[in-house]
């Protein structure tokens, strides 16, 4: 029997330059999923595309053939016109791509973009595409089909959105879905229920899957067949169990050293010391109000941050961790005296032990601007966050310019101090960012966060813009800077097998409200909420024994109404946060 | 209902703003020192002709000029009780015309609908040539099919309208035997509409809406060209694709649609720079619009004329922007739906 899909020998480049891809070839079976690995830049979103040969206009496909071959014949994809290729593209074969929230067009409904695959593919009238994509939309788990079909996307989230995109891809009934990193911008629980809707689609319609992820632990729970990539070659292919429990190549071995891992523990962990805080949180809620458009209607009330209590001890690091939406990024933003807290709550940040503590929540200009060389920030997208127009001494000797610090010699001389600290050399000072890659941009964005000498750095998912192997580096150099500076991070997060290896102590919110907080080993041994509970077993484990438990997910990641009676919270009624053993609380009713 | 209940709220609001530009246009007509009345009676006097200043005295009173300015404002406007009771701008007498010696109807008459008509024309014709080829050189990007309507626009924006204008005579009456100046024969000039007058006023628009249209497409159409490469490189353009779609469909159905939104919020903005971007135009095509009469207006400390020819332009951007912000609130729905419970 021959394969569905068949790469033989596939070469692509760019204009000129060089082949991006060089020599790859792999089979997917009917029913299976095939696994193309790699990190950005390895090649294979290219060699993926390549197959429906959706590909950028300067990029062309040198050499091998790519052959599907499904109940409805057999086709040479590299030799079809374009107009033969619309016929297999949405049909034939179908695509689903990574960002959810901008692959669907604004500006119409979701109804309308699903059913245009049958009105383009079965020439399906109107009403007759409604009713299979009404179906289709409650396989996908649409709690009503009806009112999404009438949806713009902007009213979904972003798991809803990609669900709409699953049933665009299978409403056509194809026998191969190409998925490019569909579940990499999702929430983990998220991330964990749409990969096992995929699971569950392919079980019941036999379509075959190629899966192209960089994450070892969506191999692990999806995958068959694995095709390793690095720089545009197959490094290693073969059967999932073999590659992921006993990895040949040394580039597989160092893409699992560098997935993060939520360890497993046996033990509680010391819980963050009390004494010589440099930032405290007391009481800290944040409310916005949404106007209403409409003036009988009262302004909607939005609680981005309910209550929040968090201590941090100088050189430790506290990680806050929740979902989109969790008020993890506002609490980051009260806590730099970005925003101000609801009255009552307290801010308070102490320079040295023995300092009188600033009042952040309630600074004058002077102390503000005191504060800001002690507390410094980290953004999460490494690309927008440096002026491409600035040079890089420019951006980083512009904080030592506001305040007035040093002489231009002494500047400059601090920032290739500086840059050296971070990994990289003094002499890419005249640079601009573009001729930097994504890991060292971030480098570089730590580089200046340094520049006024801070006690405290919040990180607002610093790494989770780039590939593992760079991940691990970058929490490498973040803990070697806190070791050698006693410096304090304030860690935002959405994934706990980063913040595993970072914190001493986890705080996890939902919805604004912190509802467990203890140290990393404690939250990993004995996790008592179930929306812990759900955020552990969401987690991707790059070992096929153990797949994620969805069920474990699904009890914890949906409505707090759906929880035990024992955590339930309500707008009005919320449950105390309770300490059960030293250092570890959870907001639950005794 | 949403769409009907915004319509009426948009015409409110551009009523009140109607009633504010109208305060501005008098406040800044009246800003220069002197009226048209006054000159005249003080150059009367220096030259002593007697009886010319009893006729402009006689007008001032007649036209309320002696009475205090916000007074004066109620008059025009016609909230206040001049010397016949109320005639202002609300009961529909525009004022008179101390240059031209006439009632401000009797001028302005004609080509009040004359100039909706030549802009109008321009601005159909802006969008008919800049709709298509910006997409097309969008979707051609980099081709000679992109490079030579840039280039063309280029030239299109570069040439003085005047002389493009004149240039097209020559050539157009000479090869195509159209019309020379005018908006119509000058048979029909105060006849009645009828079907040969429509015919005539339509061969004479051609060259006008050309002229006056040229660069104003070619602006649009590197703009439209600049915003559809970039929704061509958003994902949502890739789905389509991967969808199947044909391209000519893809193209208009998707990225266009999120293209076209910043010109459909043009419309207001386009109509005033036609209107006074096509003063010079008027004058060498000898088009009977209210450009040149605007001009001589204001040169003259005219008033009554030039007040009524800007309140009118200004209903026009007014009017222009209230239709934008209604299409753009009917074609997206992120407008249409802010603030709406998810």
């Amino acid at each position: 029997m021959s394969a569905l899909l068949s790469v033989r020998n596939l070469s692509i480049g760019f204009g000129k330059g060089p082949s991006v891809v060089q020599d790859v070839s792999f089979d997917v079976e009917p029913g299976q999923t095939l696994a193309l690995v790699g990190e950005s830049g390895s090649g294979k979103t290219i060699s993926c595309r390549a197959a429906l040969r959706i590909l950028p206009r300067t990029a062309q496909i040198r050499s091998g053939t790519i052959t599907l071959n499904d109940s409805r014949g057999t086709a040479e994809l590299t030799q079809l016109s374009e107009r033969q290729m619309r016929d297999i593209r949405g049909n034939r074969v179908s695509m689903i791509f990574q960002e959810p929230m901008r692959s669907l067009s604004p500006l119409h409904k979701i109804g309308n973009q699903v059913s245009e695959v049958l009105w383009l593919h079965r020439g399906a009238s109107e009403s007759e595409a409604r009713k299979e994509v009404l179906t289709q939309f409650e396989r996908v788990g649409f709690p009503d089909p009806a009112r999404a079909y009438d949806s713009y996307p902007f009213e979904l989230s972003g798991g809803m959105r990609q669900r709409a995109m699953i049933a665009m891809a299978m409403v056509s009934k194809p026998e191969l879905l190409i998925a490019d990193e569909p579940t990499t911008a999702l929430d983990v629980t998220t991330q964990a229920q749409v990969l096992g809707l995929i699971k569950e689609l392919q079980r019941e319609t036999g379509m075959a899957l190629i899966l192209v992820t960089h994450d070892l632990g969506v191999v692990a729970n999806m995958a068959e067949q694995v095709v390793v990539m690095h720089k545009g070659r197959v490094m290693e292919a073969g059967p999932a169990a073999l590659i992921l429990n006993d990895p040949a190549h040394p580039y597989t071995q160092q893409l699992f050293d560098a997935a993060p891992e939520i360890p497993d523990q046996d033990a509680v962990g010391m819980p963050m010391p009390d004494e010589d805080l440099i930032l405290q949180m007391t009481g800290v809620s944040k409310t916005y109000t949404m106007r209403s458009s409409k003036g009988w209607r009262a302004d909607k009330l939005i609680h981005a941050c309910r209550g929040v209590d968090m201590k941090l001890a100088r050189g430790k690091t506290l990680a806050i961790v929740g979902e989109s939406g969790s008020g993890k990024t506002t609490a980051a933003r009260i806590a730099l005296g970005a925003e101000l807290p609801d009255p009552g709550g307290e801010v308070l940040f102490r320079t040295n032990k023995e300092a009188e503590p600033l009042t952040v929540h309630n600074m004058t200009r002077a102390e503000r601007t005191a504060f800001q060389r002690k507390a410094q920030m980290v953004f999460q997208d490494p690309y927008s966050s440096l002026s491409p127009r600035m040079r890089i001494q420019d951006a980083m000797t512009e904080p030592l310019e506001i305040h007035r610090l040093g002489t231009v010699a002494e500047q400059r001389d601090k920032a290739a101090e500086m840059l050296q600290r971070v990994g990289l050399n003094a002499d890419m000072l005249k640079r601009y960012p573009h001729a930097f890659s994504g890991g060292q941009r971030q480098r570089l964005s730590i580089a200046r966060a340094m520049m006024l000498d801070p006690a405290l750095i919040v990180c607002d998912e610093p790494t989770s813009a780039l590939d593992v192997s760079v991940q691990d580096q970058i929490l490498t150099l973040l803990e070697n800077l806190q070791d050698s500076l006693n410096l304090s991070y304030l860690f935002i997060s959405h994934d706990l097998a980063v913040v595993a290896r970072i914190a001493d102590e986890v705080a996890v919110m939902r919805r604004g409200l912190v509802v467990e907080q203890a140290p990393p080993e404690t939250l990993f041994y004995n996790p008592r909420h179930p929306y812990t509970k759900a955020l552990i077993a969401a987690q991707p484990e790059p070992d096929i024994n153990r797949p994620i438990d969805l069920k474990l997910v699904a009890l914890g990641a949906g409505s707090p109404d759906s929880w035990d009676d024992a955590f339930r919270f309500s707008d009005t009624v919320i449950p105390s946060l309770v300490e059960l053993e030293p250092g570890h609380k959870v907001r639950c009713h005794v | 209902m949403v769409m009907l209940r915004y319509a009426v709220y948009r015409f409110f609001t551009m009523l009140l703003t109607l009633l504010v530009v109208s305060v501005l246009i008098f406040v800044i007509i009246n800003l220069p020192p002197g009226d048209y009345l006054s000159n005249q009676i003080a150059e009367l006097q220096a030259s002593g002709q007697s009886a010319g200043v009893a006729k402009a005295e006689f007008l001032r009173k007649e036209y309320s000029l002696d009475r205090s300015l916000p007074e004066q404002y109620l008059i025009w406007i016609g909230f206040w009780p001049g010397p016949h009771g109320f005639e202002g701008l609300l009961q529909g007498n525009y004022g008179w015309s101390f240059e031209f010696d006439r009632p401000v109807r009797e001028i302005v008459g004609d080509t009040l609908w004359l100039t909706v008509v030549v802009n109008l024309a321009a601005i159909l014709f802006v969008y008919a040539v800049a709709l298509p080829l910006g997409v097309l050189a969008a979707a051609k990007s980099r081709t000679w099919i992109d490079y030579t309507s840039a280039f063309v626009g280029y030239l299109g924006l570069a040439t003085p309208n005047f002389l493009l204008a004149l240039i097209l005579f020559y050539y157009g009456h000479r090869y195509f035997n159209l019309p020379i100046g005018g908006l119509m024969d000058p048979s029909f000039e105060g006849q009645p509409m009828s079907w040969d007058k429509l015919k005539s006023i339509l061969v004479h628009l051609i060259v006008p809406t050309f002229v006056i249209g040229t660069s104003g497409a070619s602006a649009m159409m590197q703009r439209l060209r600049a915003n559809m490469l970039d929704e061509l490189g958003k994902p949502y353009v890739e789905t389509a694709i991967a969808k199947g779609m044909a391209p000519s469909r893809m193209l208009t159905k998707y990225p266009l649609r999120v293209a076209f939104n910043p010109f459909v919020a043009d419309i207001g903005n386009l109509l005033p720079s036609m209107v006074s971007g096509s003063v010079l135009v008027s004058v060498v095509l000898g088009l009977q619009t209210i450009g040149p009469t605007l001009l001589t207006a204001l040169k003259t400390q005219d008033q009554f004329l030039s007040a009524f020819i800007l309140m009118f332009v200004a209903l026009l951007t007014l009017i222009g922007t209230m239709i934008s912000d209604i299409l753009l609130v009917m074609l997206d729905p992120r407008i249409r739906y802010e603030g709406r419970e998810a």
